[in-house]
């Protein structure tokens, strides 16, 4: 039995259909990666599965029980990057997150104690991604991570995700870039 | 849940200007009356507590726009949500901050301006006493408005329009206790509409959230 098993997913926006059948599984250190083109529903579907959108039709099991149904429960084995950083421009990184190992990773220990006010969007990204690295949430779910990061940047988040699928972790990632990822699955929207 | 009132607290403390705006706007609304009615003390004392109780309420709803709205914008609102808390935990908390920031600093300044405002100085207990479940009240109808009014055009306008008809019974109250010769009956009514606020608003402002983030 797969950890994570989606069967039938469907989920609106507004009045329009913006999904609908998705079917897929995910075990301990497996890694998905979304693609389809702008507005395929690449970011609808990781709402979908974090709870935030409600599920149309289809059902989300997490070891063979419903997911959704208890949804602080369903939060605690997620960590969220969203299109947006949710950075606070007046608080300074550590106090975005305040493990420093997790800071170091993304090449930002020495920004620690600067408002993010001052870090650059490039910045801003790599603290939102320290943020996620930094939870012990299993499933990581991921909208764009590497938006906006150069290649330096982006070889440093996917040193975090096979780190994180290595120790079995689990990540979906919606993407456009081609972004290496071990042993990911494409799903097309 | 503490750990979110912390960085609540701490941001509004960055945002210090923001978090003065509202003292400044309640001693100078208040400041204003006896400008335009003329300094007569019977006249004043009189009216006094109206006038703390209508500044009060008008500038707790100051801050009330960017409660959700920053969060709303940057994507915290989505992290708030997948923190581990119900939704009602999470609103519960951004009510405990607003009233931190908002309620108990208004309730602290009240006194002074009461006694610019020719307040006979006993029924200055009593009015710290009925301001504070109205602070608490209107930052619980307060978040709830918020949180329905979260995406909408107007929600600047709207918020107020939806919390201060909903404030009306703790004002006739909260004024009714200070200056009536019994206070205690609208003091217990003021605490039992704190009493069914404080669990059903925060559950009502999570829905709203949970809706407003979809």
């Amino acid at each position: 039995m797969q950890l994570l098993t989606a069967s039938k997913l469907a989920a609106f926006r507004g009045e329009r259909l913006i999904f609908a059948d998705i079917d897929f599984d995910l075990d301990a250190g497996g890694a998905i990666l979304l693609r389809g083109a702008n507005g395929a529903g690449k970011s609808s579907l990781l709402r979908t599965i974090a709870g935030l959108t409600p599920l149309a039709a289809g059902r989300l099991l997490w070891n063979g029980e419903d997911a959704l149904e208890d949804l602080p429960t369903h939060a605690r084995r997620i960590a969220w990057l969203g299109h947006q950083d949710a950075v606070k421009p007046a608080l300074t990184a550590a106090e975005h997150v305040p493990d420093r190992a997790a800071l170091a990773a993304f090449g930002l220990a020495a920004y620690a104690d600067l408002p993010a006010r001052l870090l650059s969007a490039g910045q801003k990204r790599r603290l939102a991604l320290a943020r996620v690295a930094a939870t012990a949430a299993p499933l990581w779910l991921l909208d764009e991570p590497t938006n906006g990061l150069d290649t330096a940047s982006i070889a440093l988040a996917e040193a975090a995700f096979a780190r994180h699928v290595a120790s079995g972790g689990m990540i979906i990632a919606s993407t456009h870039t081609p972004l290496s990822l071990p042993a990911a699955r494409i799903l097309q929207l | 849940m503490i750990r979110l009132v912390a960085k609540e607290l701490r941001l509004s403390l960055r945002h210090a200007a923001d978090t003065a705006a509202a003292l400044l706007f309640f001693v100078i609304a208040g400041t204003m009356f006896p400008f335009a009615l003329g300094p007569d003390p019977a006249t004043l004392s009189a009216i006094a507590p109206g006038i703390i109780w209508v500044c009060a309420l008008l500038a707790a709803l100051l801050p009330l726009d960017r409660l959700f709205g920053a969060d709303f914008e940057d994507g915290t609102l989505d992290l708030l949500l997948l923190s581990g808390l119900p939704a009602a935990g999470v609103a519960f908390a951004k009510a405990a901050a607003h009233w931190l920031t908002t309620g108990l600093p208004l309730l602290v300044i009240a006194g002074p301006l009461a006694i610019m405002l020719r307040m006979p100085a006993k029924h200055l207990p009593l009015l710290a006493l009925t301001l504070l479940p109205g602070t608490l009240l209107l930052s619980l109808l307060g978040t709830l408005a918020a949180a329905i009014t979260l995406g909408a055009r107007r929600s600047a306008v709207l918020m107020p329009l939806i919390t201060l008809p909903l404030m009306i019974p703790t004002l006739i109250f909260g004024t009714a206790a200070v200056t009536s010769p019994h206070p205690v009956a609208p003091l217990l009514m003021l605490a039992a509409m704190l009493a069914a606020a404080a669990p059903l608003c925060p559950l009502a402002t999570g829905a709203a959230l949970r809706l407003a983030a979809e």
